[in-house]
């Protein structure tokens, strides 16, 4: 996917200018995700299950290599291929080859972030293959051609006015048709879709080592249709995504459920084993492409490693207030919100994504939302303190940065600063940032007498 | 008991009625006060924009102008935030920031759990308030009941809001950063902010933003520091 991560800042400004319906599809949407996830946490004792999930996490990736292996081992053992993928090239080769070798002619495709990062879709269709996203948000994405907007919820800045809109122009179905009908008219494409693939496509939410089984979590029931009917599945799985143990999914497939939407389990799980065995139905062949794309990097990286812990529930995007007023699009990359802008620039290096760490006020709520305890807030100053290092910070902040300093470093320096802001000029260092304040919030408006000269007045 | 009070460069710059209330709440529970002069900034504009040099040069000066200290109170969340947590994280190791961050507080924090203050007056008997949890108060020292402990107890009711707990938006340099998502977010926390008589908060940063939004959009309420309201529960 291509990344647009450094136009944040004008992405962000122009949506809410000119789109303020996302504002409000967003807001209302996170906030009632953000209340079930509350009232979810509430019924556990989510203390617990998020240490032990982030301890279990831990393990897994402080002993990835073992683990890995272990799943090949495992996944080979019940006749699963599986295929190694560096990044986008390798895992393109790997399903041009699975295409041309069955004729695949349409695919169905379960929602999958992974498979954004690796522009399944784009090469799919350059290799003439039909492609159905079957998730109901993630078809409707796809039909207006917008990258998801949300990790859990891809469609989540749309109205129902857009989608009647949509399906007004796409199907004929009335203006003011009820969501009810709409969705109707999505499930018979869809059925038709599933019942004439050739290739089923799909992320997996776990992978477990032990005993090489997929775990995949959903709603509406496309993710075990399109996992199932047709002949091939492939199921791309990031390295991350791995389990130690088959009894660890007794926490995690619930804690992810109450993550992400405040369900006790999702209405759907889907474990699977393998290709159908002799007198089956199912899959005749099942490929697992596990995938680094930048993880393994990631992992090296002492101050960074802990957002490899993500299961990409998404509590942290409903839990964030800078998210809630935009939705994913101006963030630019398939990760939004507050994981966002701490996994894009471990994957995708700091260059390319620079603005995306300063998407936050450090309010912390992603931290209290996040169900294996990442700890965002930390992990944003961590890459704030290496975009200045790396100089990618613009000149007039370094400027004033370094003149705030130079000022705070001297009670003389700061008392002339204290006289100045009560009648002198400003430094100009300083100008664009009063404009920036000013413009929202008119002008700043000192105490009459600073507090330092108020306490001697107190005292005498 | 004797407290050094570091009145934070926003209150000492805009809300200088905040120092002068926690001075005179402070004495007035018996508690003798020092005001060292050559405080500035805690350095936390600089460490959250990623300027760790800069910062860290703040923070030393900080532990050098309290080292004598015994306690140190702030009328900010934030800030205290910034001298108890993040010190640590800017000079790991250094025993003096650990000192430090074991005998500095947030004012109503100090009320409640070191001098064990939970009753100050009924001062603001009949009084509706909003009350906004500053993030860093709230999710980074965990102040959360002791303010509402000591505004309830002197009368006051605290207005439910549903917006109480989020971000207004504020986010030092964020505000300027990104001023359109800022704005975006303190006008959500506004349009759900209850008819209140006073509208507060531990932290001058979120009260300045507020106030300005809230001006601009002709929204008349007294937005006032929580050490003023602590003062008033007190002094009536």
């Amino acid at each position: 996917m291509q990344v647009k991560a450094k136009l944040y800042p004008k992405e962000a400004a122009r949506l809410l200018r000119e789109h303020p319906g996302v504002r409000e599809a967003v807001t209302g949407a996170t906030l009632h995700f953000e209340a079930n996830r509350k009232r979810a946490y509430q019924e556990i004792d989510a203390e617990i299950w998020r240490e032990r999930a982030r301890r279990v996490k831990d393990h897994l990736l402080t002993h990835l290599d073992h683990y890995l292996e272990l799943a090949e081992k495992r996944l080979q053992e019940k006749g699963v291929r599986v295929y190694w993928a560096e990044g986008p090239e390798e895992a393109h080769r790997i399903l041009r080859e699975i295409v041309a070798r069955h004729g695949v002619k349409r695919a169905v495709k379960a929602k999958s972030m992974l498979t954004e990062e690796l522009g399944v879709n784009p090469l799919l269709e350059s290799l003439g293959v039909e492609v159905y996203e079957t998730d109901l948000g993630e078809y409707l994405i796809q039909l207006l051609g917008e990258p998801p907007s949300h990790i859990v919820g891809p469609a989540i800045h749309l109205a129902l006015s857009d989608i009647q809109r949509l399906f007004h122009g796409r199907f004929g179905t009335p203006l003011d048709a009820s969501p009810e009908a709409l969705a109707a008219v999505a499930r018979k494409v869809l059925r038709e879709a599933f019942l004439t693939a050739d290739l089923g496509i799909s992320g997996a939410n776990f992978l477990v080592a032990e005993t090489g089984t997929l775990a995949l979590m959903e709603n509406e029931g496309n993710i075990r249709l399109s996992t199932s009917l047709p002949r091939v599945h492939v199921a791309f799985v990031g390295i991350e995504k791995l389990l130690p143990r088959f009894a660890d999914l007794a926490l995690f497939l619930p804690l992810t459920a109450r993550a992400a939407t405040g369900q006790r389990l999702s209405t759907y799980v889907s474990l699977i084993q393998g290709p159908a065995k002799e007198g089956e139905e199912g899959p005749k062949e099942v490929h697992v492409v596990l995938v680094d794309h930048g993880r393994t990097t990631l992992l090296h990286d002492p101050e960074a490693w802990e957002v490899l812990r993500c299961l990409r529930c998404g509590a942290c995007l409903n839990a964030c207030p800078v998210y809630r007023q935009t939705g994913g699009h101006p963030y630019g990359y398939v990760y939004s919100g507050p994981i966002g802008a701490v996994l894009d620039p471990g994957l995708l290096g700091l260059e390319d994504t620079y603005p995306l760490p300063y998407a936050s006020t450090l309010c912390g709520a992603c931290y209290e939302a996040c169900p294996v305890k990442i700890p965002i807030p930390k992990l944003l100053l961590t890459w704030r303190k290496r975009a200045v290092e790396r100089g990618l910070a613009p000149t007039w902040e370094r400027g004033a940065i370094q003149a705030f300093s130079k000022v705070m470093q001297s009670p003389s320096l700061y008392r002339f600063f204290s006289k100045a802001l009560r009648g002198l000029p400003l430094p100009q260092d300083l100008l664009p940032l009063l404009k920036a304040w000013t413009e929202g919030r008119g002008p700043l408006r000192p105490s009459p007498k600073p507090f330092h000269q108020l306490w001697q007045e107190l005292k005498e | 008991m004797r407290v050094a009070l570091f009145v934070t460069c926003l209150a000492d710059q805009f809300y200088a009625e905040a120092g002068m209330a926690t001075v005179r709440l402070l004495r007035a529970l018996g508690v003798e006060v020092d005001f060292p002069q050559e405080q500035t900034c805690c350095g936390q504009p600089a460490f959250n924009a990623g300027y760790w040099n800069e910062a860290r040069s703040l923070a030393r000066r900080t532990l050098g102008i309290f080292q004598e200290a015994e306690y140190v109170v702030l009328p900010s969340g934030s800030c205290a935030s910034m001298v108890k947590n993040h010190y640590l994280e800017l000079l790991p190791g250094d025993e003096e920031a650990l000192r430090l961050s074991e005998k500095t507080y947030e004012l109503s924090q100090f009320l409640v759990r070191v001098l064990g203050v939970t009753e100050l007056g009924k001062g603001l008997q009949g009084k509706t308030i909003a009350y906004h949890h500053g993030c860093h108060a709230l999710r980074e020292l965990g102040v959360k009941e002791e303010p509402l402990l000591l505004l309830k107890n002197s009368g006051a009711e605290i207005l439910p809001w549903e917006a109480a707990e989020e971000c207004c938006g504020f986010g030092g340099l964020f505000s300027v950063k990104l001023p359109e998502v800022s704005l975006a977010m303190a006008d959500r926390k506004i349009s759900t902010l209850p008819k209140a008589d006073a509208l507060t908060s531990t932290d001058a940063g979120c009260l300045l933003h507020l106030t300005g939004r809230m001006g601009k959009q002709g929204r008349n309420m007294r937005v006032v520091p929580l050490a003023t309201l602590l003062w008033e529960a007190y002094a009536g």
